[in-house]
């Protein structure tokens, strides 16, 4: 230790010993420092989706205090030449001068909206990877309900988000997502003309509404849950996948101190590094060009943010029924595609984990994680749920597959309207399949080269030279007769 | 680090000294996480009882210059920020380029401190057991200890759920003061004799309205942004109008007008087809840009394709006598979504 290091650590003990005197927290940081995180990649898709959610906070604050959340009608005389003198709204006007006026305004506005696609893309693969490896069994199933809340409520918040910028797309989201909340049985028109303050496109009082909502409302329920998520986390400790020493009583991976902390900041600093890229190198969303948004106006081809797309497949999809009963309209068709198909989706998934235990009979507690393949049955169950609700979101995109290849869309809808039942049953036998034939195999198709180097030796023997990294048995110099090699010889 | 470190052998003895000191450590750990005994439910896995548990301590001097080189990078692209932000006054491309590689600089520096700098450890941590039925009986003992003594337990247990669910009814009952009255929801800025002007205020002459193309007609005198404001307006030749027996004369002179509002979610209509191509499709139609519903004017507005669970309300029209188009009475139906109170068309 050389003198500056000696004084540096002289003033740090002091600190720390003066601050232990106050709060007490030493024994704390302790365990805190000493938690430890079991390494796999998929254990980062939840961190990037926390790592987002700053960003999003971050950059969020910087563009309320620019946004007006106003619906007075205003005449644009702005920088921007091609909406001189056009009539538009308040609230358009405010963001289209934060987006071409106000210094780096654009940026953040384009990193925000970035990062609101990234962080509910990483939590629907950190959903996909919790369920594949029975993560939500007891003690997690608590936290994985929280969990689907987050999403649930980040996907509002995403909608809420770009509906603020009235411009003509994010209009016409809202007039649709009027039209779910109308088309609710008995409390529909109640239910939109309260949230609207009446009729669309509703009274002035609707924006702060939207703007506190969005600000305020959503952003704290988010942070009060991700606290709980993480602190439960903590609690129980990381799953872990089963390996070397790795048991149902233990985890093992690396401390928190140094070396884990240092790379989740990597990661934390990576993340916000590569939105800010995004935001500054690829458009997203130039509100200049969609115009403001007037009822009696709509563009062509307009598609939604990716994850409101599985809404406006279902819309398209469903066949217009709509149950009358004696002249009176029961429910509406909007009711099918906007309302009941995501409520479906997310009681199914709230609802797996007391299933899947009717099932297995199993309540026990579980802190060893399970190969998808190990499973073949919730694998299977899984993968075919997640191809239906896909083939809803593929749906969504079929008006611009009839732009960009000429194929017929009523065509596109018929068929897609068989393939929506067809798909899910062809992908559960295939995936059960596949997971039954892996168990069998114990190939890892995903992780490294699986198959063996041959080489022909001069005398005409065949040489073996298995190159698998991570083969677990010792690599072979002759084939045993009659097995095909990297198969279980029995 | 410390260029001026003169005793490389005692700081080396040292580290040894540490690795030993921690690796047993460590191992002890283990060997006290080894002995708890295992969860009835608790599956083990072959190779459990192996100890991964390790600590290196790398020095690796080429590493600590790479993270103070990638320190130095995102000063340099943080500097570039500022510098943009002034001299540039906000280029997005470049101040998106300039934050982002001080941030990638930073996070690459994290990670290689992470993972050649700092000591790696790979530890076993023993998970504890969440379930102490010991305690929780205790802690129910002590809730209900607090009630000791209480006769009329139901009464007050009773007395108190009224005045909670009071209160809450109470706290709820402000929302009716957000929504307004459903009256609202039939009411439209179209009645008899409105004249159609287009989105400048211009009355629209019944001889402009050409064959071929849709015109966009709001009312005249009226609020441009309610819901029921827009319409849209064709003419079409006498062969395609087959309208119902009530609305004959709805349409002079083979001018038809519907509301531009998709009675399925809400979109304004924007598409129309014509003229037509015989083989694909035999009438002029109007599609919805949301979800493609597609009604034809010619026959009332009945719906041919998609999601839409009604037809296309009709507004009907008159002529003056200076030749403008005027609404010949307000809408006979809801325009707009449908609900549970909607008023649909008769026909």
């Amino acid at each position: 230790m050389n003198l500056v290091e000696r004084y540096v650590h002289r003033r740090f003990e002091r600190a720390s010993r003066s601050a232990e005197q106050r709060v007490g927290l030493a024994a704390g940081i302790k365990w805190a420092m000493r938690y430890v995180f079991p390494d796999h990649w998929s254990f980062l898709l939840g961190e990037i989706a926390l790592y987002s959610f700053m960003v999003l906070v971050g950059t969020g604050i910087f563009l309320t205090l620019y946004y007006i959340p106003s619906d007075s009608q205003v005449v644009y005389h702005g920088s921007y030449p091609l909406l001189q003198g056009t009539q538009m709204s308040e609230a358009y006007r405010s963001v289209l001068n934060l987006s071409l006026n106000v210094p780096a305004g654009l940026l953040f506005r384009q990193v925000h909206h970035w990062a609101a696609d990234v962080f509910i893309a990483s939590i629907v693969l950190h959903l996909i990877r919790v369920f594949f490896t029975g993560a939500y069994r007891k003690p997690r199933d608590l936290n994985y309900f929280i969990g689907l809340t987050m999403l649930m409520l980040a996907i509002l918040e995403g909608f809420a988000g770009y509906s603020l910028v009235d411009d003509l797309l994010s209009g016409m989201g809202l007039a649709i997502a009027y039209s779910v909340a109308m088309s609710i049985p008995l409390i529909g028109g109640q239910l939109a003309t309260l949230i609207w303050g009446g009729p669309f496109p509703g009274n002035s009082t609707f924006w702060p509404r939207l703007e506190i909502v969005h600000v305020l409302l959503i952003p704290a329920a988010l942070a009060g849950l991700i606290t709980i998520h993480l602190a439960m986390i903590m609690r129980q400790h990381h799953s872990q996948f089963p390996g070397p020493g790795r048991r149902e009583r233990n985890v093992v991976g690396t401390p928190m101190w140094p070396a884990y902390a240092l790379r989740s900041i990597g990661l934390m600093l990576a993340v916000a590094g590569l939105l800010f890229l995004l935001g500054g190198l690829i458009q997203i969303n130039p509100i200049w060009q969609w115009g403001p948004y007037h009822p009696y106006l709509s563009e062509n081809g307009a598609q939604p943010d990716w994850y409101i797309g599985w809404l406006i497949g279902a819309l398209r999809l469903m066949p217009n029924w709509e149950l009358v009963i004696a002249g009176r309209t029961v429910i509406p068709n909007p009711f099918w595609g906007g309302a009941a198909f995501p409520l479906f989706v997310f009681v199914v998934m709230f609802a797996w984990p007391a299933i899947e235990r009717r099932f297995t009979r199993d309540a026990r507690r579980h802190d060893l994680l399970d190969r998808p393949r190990d499973r073949p049955v919730r694998t299977a169950v899984g993968a075919a749920f997640l191809s239906w609700v896909v083939v809803v979101f593929a749906v969504g995109s079929t008006d611009r597959i009839f732009y960009r290849l000429g194929v017929s869309y009523t065509e596109q809808i018929h068929v897609w309207r068989v393939g929506i039942w067809v798909i899910p049953i062809v992908v559960f036998f295939a995936t059960r399949s596949a997971c039954r034939s892996l168990q069998r195999s114990g190939a890892h198709p995903l992780r490294a080269w699986q198959g063996n180097v041959v080489r022909r030796r001069a005398d005409g023997a065949i040489e073996v030279l298995d190159d698998s990294p991570d083969r677990v048995e010792p690599p072979m110099t002759e084939p045993p007769v009659g097995t095909v090699p990297g198969q279980d010889p029995r | 680090m410390s260029a001026d470190d003169d005793k490389p052998i005692s700081r080396l003895a040292r580290l040894l000294g540490v690795l030993v000191a921690a690796r047993t450590a460590a191992r002890a750990a283990a060997n006290r996480g080894h002995s708890v005994p295992r969860d009835a439910g608790g599956t083990e896995h072959p190779g459990s009882g192996i100890d991964p548990s390790k600590r290196v301590v790398p020095s690796d001097r080429r590493a600590e210059g790479l993270v103070a080189l990638l320190l130095v990078f995102a000063a340099v692209f943080a500097f570039a920020f500022t510098v943009i932000y002034v001299v540039l006054s906000g280029d997005t491309q470049l101040l998106g380029v300039a934050v982002g590689g001080a941030l990638l600089s930073l996070a690459a520096a994290c990670i290689v401190a992470g993972k050649f700098v700092v000591p790696q450890e790979t530890a076993i941590e023993d998970r504890g057991r969440l379930l102490d039925e010991e305690q929780t009986g205790e802690a129910v003992e002590m809730i209900e200890a607090g009630g000791e003594g209480i006769s009329r337990r139901a009464m007050l247990v009773g007395a108190g759920g009224v005045a909670g669910a009071a209160l809450l009814t109470a706290a709820a009952t402000p929302l009716a003061s957000l929504g307004p009255t459903l009256k609202s929801l039939h009411e439209t800025p179209w009645a008899r004799g409105v004249r159609l002007v287009d989105d400048q205020g211009r009355p629209y002459l019944a001889d402009e309205i050409q064959i071929g193309s849709f015109y966009t007609a709001l009312p005249e005198n009226k609020d441009p942004e309610s819901f029921g404001a827009g319409l849209l307006v064709v003419r079409l030749p006498a062969e395609f109008i087959h309208l119902p027996a009530p609305r004959r004369d709805w349409a002079p002179y083979g001018i038809l007008a519907y509301s531009k509002i998709c009675p399925h979610a809400g979109c304004a209509i924007s598409l129309y087809r014509y003229p037509t191509y015989a083989p694909t499709s035999e009438q002029p139609a109007f599609t919805c840009p949301c979800h493609y519903s597609t009604f034809l004017p010619g026959e009332g507005g009945r719906l041919v394709f998609g999601p839409a669970g009604r037809a296309l309300p009709q507004l009907p029209l008159m002529i003056d006598s200076g030749g403008y188009l005027r609404a010949a009475a307000g809408f006979h139906e809801d325009i707009g979504p449908s609900w549970w109170g909607v008023h649909r068309a008769q026909s």
